[in-house]
């Protein structure tokens, strides 16, 4: 079933506060082979708090995350997020069309600290793909 | 200016620690029934995982470096076997205008380029 049409500029609310730990860097770090010895964590860390937002989206949207491709991701970093940084995660739909029975469905996510000062803003391009796909 | 090619193997004990630690918790990175579902070659790696794989290269040319930004789109998926594991290769080229170092990166699997346009900005 295509993904709702109204769904286009759509603001969903953040999510709970998340702290980043010395020890969830790591183990991040560690699932890509690297070793983590304290300082920021790596480029792609925000996806964490960007994955959480657009788990709560497509829950609530009863979208199913199995039909979802990763179409692309960018990152904006107005600085390095450290440990101790306690993270929250606003989505908002961005775009959203129709190719070959997919949606091709667009989302910024802007990542605030506890002060609600921006860390880093991001954007996704998922796509949904149809149950005939 | 050329960086050193880094060439990364990805296991599927690998996408399951991924999993855990980014919360991207998708059975089509761990489930080869799942995957064949929904019309993929087999199980992939997540987009995100061959990306930490491009920033952890950037953050090895570039040591230390504050990442101004980052991005790339998902044009191939990487097919992980369930035995053993698949290359994949980041090469770099770098530019420096204004304080900041523009690295085009070249990511591939098997011969074939599996991210679109990837590039970071680099501050230094």
């Amino acid at each position: 079933m295509p993904v709702d049409q109204s769904l286009v500029g759509r603001v969903f609310p953040p999510t709970a506060p998340f702290e980043v730990t010395e020890d969830h860097v790591r183990e991040f770090v560690a699932a890509t082979g690297g070793d983590y010895d304290g300082g920021p964590a790596p480029a792609t860390y925000p996806i964490v708090l960007a994955f959480d937002a657009m788990n709560a989206f497509l829950d609530a949207e009863s979208i199913d995350l199995f039909r979802i491709v990763h179409g692309d991701q960018k990152f904006a970093y107005e600085r390095p997020i450290v440990p101790g940084d306690v993270l929250s995660a606003t989505l908002a739909v961005s775009s959203l069309r129709q190719i070959g029975g997919n949606d091709i469905i667009g989302t910024t996510s802007e990542i605030t600290d506890a002060d609600g000062t921006l860390v880093c803003s991001t954007s996704a391009t998922l796509v949904h793909r149809g149950a005939e796909a | 200016m050329s960086l050193e090619t880094q060439v990364y193997t990805v296991t599927r004990a690998d996408l399951v620690r991924y999993a855990d630690a980014s919360g991207d918790q998708n059975p089509i990175h761990q489930d080869e029934s799942v995957a064949s579902s929904v019309g993929l070659p087999g199980v992939i790696a997540h987009g995100m995982y061959t990306m930490a794989l491009a920033a952890r290269a950037v953050a090895t040319w570039f040591p230390g470096a504050e990442v101004v930004s980052l991005g790339c789109k998902f044009t191939n998926p990487v097919v992980v076997p369930a035995e053993g594991g698949v290359d994949v290769e980041v090469a770099g080229e770098a530019k420096e205008a204004d304080g900041l170092t523009t690295v085009a990166l070249t990511v591939t699997c098997a011969g074939q380029k599996v991210l679109g346009m990837p590039k970071a900005v680099v501050r230094g």
